[in-house]
């Protein structure tokens, strides 16, 4: 181990006050005094290097550290060739500069690792000011044992590690000694001495039970749990389901794919609590208190596709749900008659549970998703600079393994590459005035004749809807078979299903048109497109069902009739997802290679998944009020989904060559479910239970002017019956109606958003400074080093 | 705690789960797949701590490794001597930090030392060359190398040096949420 020169500051009388330490804005008197005191030093340390030389001779057969450290604080051959004129002596003290050595040399790390375990005793990261020797400059301040010649041996450095880790905490010190980055060997040398230290008596007897060598005796209780705690982490993993599966995908498409099966696997925990909800509170009692009435329509297959015939009085829609309190005996007995049976012990009121579970599961979903959303966009958010180191670095998925997944992975890094570097190549270069003009045109076209499909596609399906219910009605009127009724009512879901396969790919079309700068624009704007459309048509839908101008005009249980529509378009939904992977995917791939004999396969288009997924997703949402049951469906849609995408993908697909950041896309489509899906299906459900008048004869609300009605009737009850709790009904009445409330919450709210805003800010504003800082040091670093050289040089010139 | 079993003394298995991210049958499972890679060699009983190392060449026919384009470099970081033959503990150094338990500090540590080709704690040109090579299999040519190169530096140096430090490197893998999430080696092994 080289010994630094050891630089202790003269500053010369008479600058400052005394007693006081000069401060870092004499910089000029510290650089010339420095290069005094170089001068100095230098003549000291010619004695000290030549015997430094002769114990590098001793040292290197018998190397404490690696071979390598040996050899490398020596002048490499590469670094002569960068530096040819510095001295060998200077260079061997930049070896041994703290920032250097911490690669690799042993005494470095370890006296590094006690630093750390010294702060993480003292809980700061600075000593108190009165244990420094007082040097000038606060980056001098000798607290690093690296600089510090008295403790130089690699021994001195272990024995002092070791007895910084035992005056910490047993599970620090654990978690010090698993995360050193130290060779096995090294730790388990450092475990031994560890536990000699602690307990002598016991290394004497040879002792065969299992001792912890970091604390106390009950510390082996915390060793115990941690290893239990990894334990069931290993196993949380491998028991979450799917988890092979999901392995497999990702080892040979890549986490690009993989990201859109993982946001499946969410889709159907979403579905999952919601229907944990319905059902506990809602389907299950209402299964078990039947209504008596009618009779049941004999189950045929069609009822799977249409949602009508048999499931029209089922546990499926809004229409077969009492509005009377369940376990209630008399119910049965007319109004206004006495009732001669007693009232029930816990009465269970449908109509409330009703709409109490579908909030809940609501408010549920929200949080859900408010933390997805949170902790992707925390997790992608970063600052766009250096997406191109970071490609370098971290795109190696290593997560694949296969050696032609590899390839394919070698492949599309050499083309994400080759993209960035035509992206900053065209940022650089400035367009000429024509060209940009011609680029806007393009894109502005692009736009309209996006906007002017998607308004035709619109008005498509609101004529559509209008003839199918004219036909409809005139079908009825004739008295023709059921099936041919039936049939009717999937026309309107079989088109629009259509419209939403059909338009995406029109959409890729005009993009490959207007071609785009980068290609991460074009993915973009394709969404967006997409989303637009989708997002229209379900607005027309909603209105359509909402004024029943159109569809379930004729019904009396209107409700029911929505919910039917509703699973139809489900239903349809999910047969032309697999028409379209068996004709985009199967079909398409025997076509390359057997027609065009290209070694090619179609590709996963994620984008357009994914929005698929969403707008079934919007579907359920939308339809909850209506049929309680729809989660359900949704789960069983969403698992026969997977294993069939699956099966599609491995067999007929290739991994996407877009340039992909998983992550930021990721975030990107979970904040797209939250915002124009939850929240178009909450705005909606919350018309639908403020305006909406419900049926007269079937439901849990009938009767009533609207379904909210029902939560302020029960209010107005529980004041009648307890008058000890009138504040409850009040508080119902003048805060929760209250609009002053709702916008003094908002304004509250707005208030959090800003400040936070601010405060992220402000943060910014510090980094650049620290950056800043940073720079500025490393160039003093630069100088000093440039002064070292000079003082040697001109020592050796002198010599 | 009920199989017994004859390989290690019970204080090698305390210290081996001390200083690793494996439990004790994990590491048993590693010692046979060790084994596995050259039965002759490795032999069953290692109480008396034998001094058995493995070339890289065995190492590098691994399954998990067989096919990475920084096999060598792996090897070359986690082996005693720098030249890629492993023993035992080199081993299980290996699979511990490059599980998934391993923290990212650790990873982002090792990580820059297989970047660092040529063992100078810094990623210069050349380092970083030899890296984007690697990953594009020489597929881009020599101007597109040395572009990407210069451009990589310049978004990550940040004491303007020219070359990475482990301080740099850091600070960029802090930004970069995708950086090692998953394993090397996935699943059980």
């Amino acid at each position: 181990m080289s010994q630094p020169p050891s630089i202790t500051l003269h500053v010369p009388e008479g600058t400052e006050s005394d007693g006081q330490e000069p401060s870092p804005d004499n910089e000029r008197a510290l650089h010339t005094s420095f290069h005094q005191l170089i001068l100095e030093q230098s003549s000291l340390i010619e004695a000290g290097l030549e015997l430094e030389l002769q114990e590098r001779d001793r040292e290197s057969p018998a190397c404490l550290a690696t071979p390598d450290a040996c050899a490398g604080a020596w002048p490499e051959p590469g670094q002569g060739e960068e530096h040819p004129s510095y001295s060998s002596a200077s260079l061997q003290i930049l070896a041994s500069m703290p920032s250097r050595t911490i690669g690799r040399n042993l005494g470095a790390i370890i006296s590094q690792y006690c630093n750390r375990t010294a702060r993480l005793r003292r809980r700061s990261s600075r000593p108190p000011l009165q244990q420094l020797c007082r040097a000038a400059r606060p980056s001098l301040r000798q607290y690093d044992l690296e600089t510090d010649p008295t403790r130089a041996t690699l021994e001195d450095k272990r024995r002092l590690l070791v007895k910084e880790l035992l005056s910490v905490s047993p599970s620090q010190c654990s978690h010090m000694l698993l995360t050193m980055p130290l060779s096995l060997a090294e730790k388990r040398i450092l475990r031994r001495q560890l536990s000699r230290q602690r307990d002598p008596l016991r290394q004497r007897t040879h002792h065969r039970a299992p001792f912890s060598p970091c604390g106390w005796s009950k510390v082996y209780v915390i060793l115990g749990c941690r290893g239990l705690w990894y334990r069931i982490l290993s196993l949380l993993r491998t028991a979450q389901p799917w988890h092979y599966a999901l392995k497999q995908i990702g080892g040979r498409f890549g986490s690009s794919v993989l990201s859109y099966f993982l946001f499946l696997k969410m889709l159907l925990m979403f579905n999952f609590f919601s229907f944990l909800i319905l059902l506990a509170f809602v389907v299950v009692l209402q299964a078990v208190y039947p209504p008596a009435s009618v009779s049941p329509q004999p189950f045929t297959g069609l009822e799977l596709l249409t949602g009508g015939g048999y499931f029209t009085h089922s546990l499926l829609y809004y229409g077969y749900y009492r509005n009377v309190t369940l376990n209630d005996p008399c119910t049965s007995s007319p109004k206004g008659s006495m009732c001669p049976l007693a009232a029930p012990l816990f009465p269970y009121n449908l109509p409330l549970a009703y709409l109490f579970s579908i909030g809940v599961s609501f408010l549920v979903t929200c949080i859900l998703l408010v933390y997805s959303v949170s902790r992707s966009f925390r997790e992608s958010v970063r600052s766009s600079m250096g997406d191109l180191a970071i490609k370098v670095f971290c795109a190696w998925d290593f997560k694949v393994i296969q050696r032609r997944s590899v390839k394919l992975q070698c492949e599309n890094i050499c083309t994400q590459l080759k993209e960035l570097l035509v992206e900053h190549r065209s940022r650089s270069r400035s367009r000429s005035c024509c060209q940009c003009l011609r680029h806007c045109i393009v894109i502005l076209l692009a736009w309209v004749l996006a906007l002017g499909c998607v308004s035709g596609c619109v008005l498509a399906v609101h004529y559509f809807s209008e003839h199918m219910h004219m036909v409809q009605q005139e079908q009825q009127a004739q008295g023709s078979g059921r099936w041919q009724q039936e049939a009717i009512l999937l026309v309107l879901p079989l088109v629009v299903s259509l419209l939403n396969a059909l338009m995406p790919r029109l959409f890729n079309l005009l993009a490959m048109w207007e071609k785009q700068d980068s290609p991460v624009t074009q993915v973009y704007v394709a969404i967006i497109r997409n989303l637009i459309l989708k997002t229209m048509v379900l607005i027309l839908l909603c209105s359509q069902w909402l004024s029943r101008s159109v569809t379930c005009s004729a019904e009396e249980c209107w409700e029911t009739c929505v919910g039917q529509d509703l699973y139809r378009f489900m239903v349809m939904d999910f047969i032309f997802t697999l028409l379209d992977m068996l004709f985009g995917e199967l079909i398409w791939r025997l076509i390359l290679e057997k027609k065009l004999k290209t070694k090619q396969r179609p590709e996963f288009d994620i984008a357009r998944n994914v929005l698929e997924l969403i707008y079934g997703q919007t579907l359920t949402w939308l339809g909850i009020l209506f049929a309680p049951l729809l989660p359900a469906v949704q789960m069983v849609k969403l698992l026969l989904l997977f294993y069939i995408k699956k099966t599609s993908l491995m067999w007929n697909c290739q991994s996407p060559s877009k340039p992909w950041q998983a992550s930021r896309m990721s975030t990107m489509f979970i904040t797209l479910l939250c915002f124009p899906s939850f929240l178009g299906a909450a705005a909606f459900l919350s018309y639908t239970i403020w305006s909406v008048q419900p049926s007269e004869t079937c439901g849990p609300f009938r009767g009533l002017e609207t379904i909210y009605k029902s939560g302020k009737r029960w209010v107005l009850v529980l004041e009648k019956s307890n008058p000890n709790i009138t504040w409850f009904a009040w508080v119902y009445q003048h805060l929760l109606e209250n609009t002053w409330l709702l916008f003094f919450t908002s304004v509250a709210l707005i208030a959090v958003i800003y400040f936070n805003i601010q405060v992220v800010r402000g943060r910014q504003r510090i980094i650049l400074l620290l950056q800043e800082q940073i720079a500025k040091e490393g160039e003093d670093k630069i100088f000093l080093i440039e002064k070292l050289h000079c003082v040697y040089k001109q020592r050796d010139r002198c010599s | 705690m009920g199989n017994k079993q004859t390989i290690f003394t019970q204080e090698q298995l305390d210290a081996y789960q001390d200083c690793t991210f494996f439990t004790r049958k994990e590491i048993l499972r590693l010692f046979y797949r060790y084994r596995d890679l050259a039965p002759q060699l490795v032999p069953l009983d290692y109480t008396d701590k034998p001094a058995v190392t493995l070339p890289y060449e065995l190492i590098g026919s691994m399954p998990e490794l067989k096919d990475n384009p920084f096999r060598q470099r792996i090897a070359e970081v986690f082996s005693e001597h720098g030249d890629g033959n492993m023993t035992l503990d080199d081993f299980l150094d290996m699979f511990s930090v490059l599980s998934e338990m391993a923290p990212r500090d650790l990873k982002a540590y090792y990580a820059f030392k297989i970047y660092d080709f040529n063992n100078d704690d810094y990623i210069c040109k050349s380092d970083l060359e030899k890296t984007v090579n690697k990953l594009t299999r020489n597929e881009l040519t020599p101007e597109e190398v040395s572009l990407v190169c210069e451009k990589v530096i310049y978004e990550a140096d940040v004491d303007n040096d020219g070359k990475l430090s482990l301080e740099d490197f850091q600070h960029m893998i802090v930004r970069a949420p995708d950086f090692l999430r998953s394993p090397l080696f996935p699943g059980s092994f």
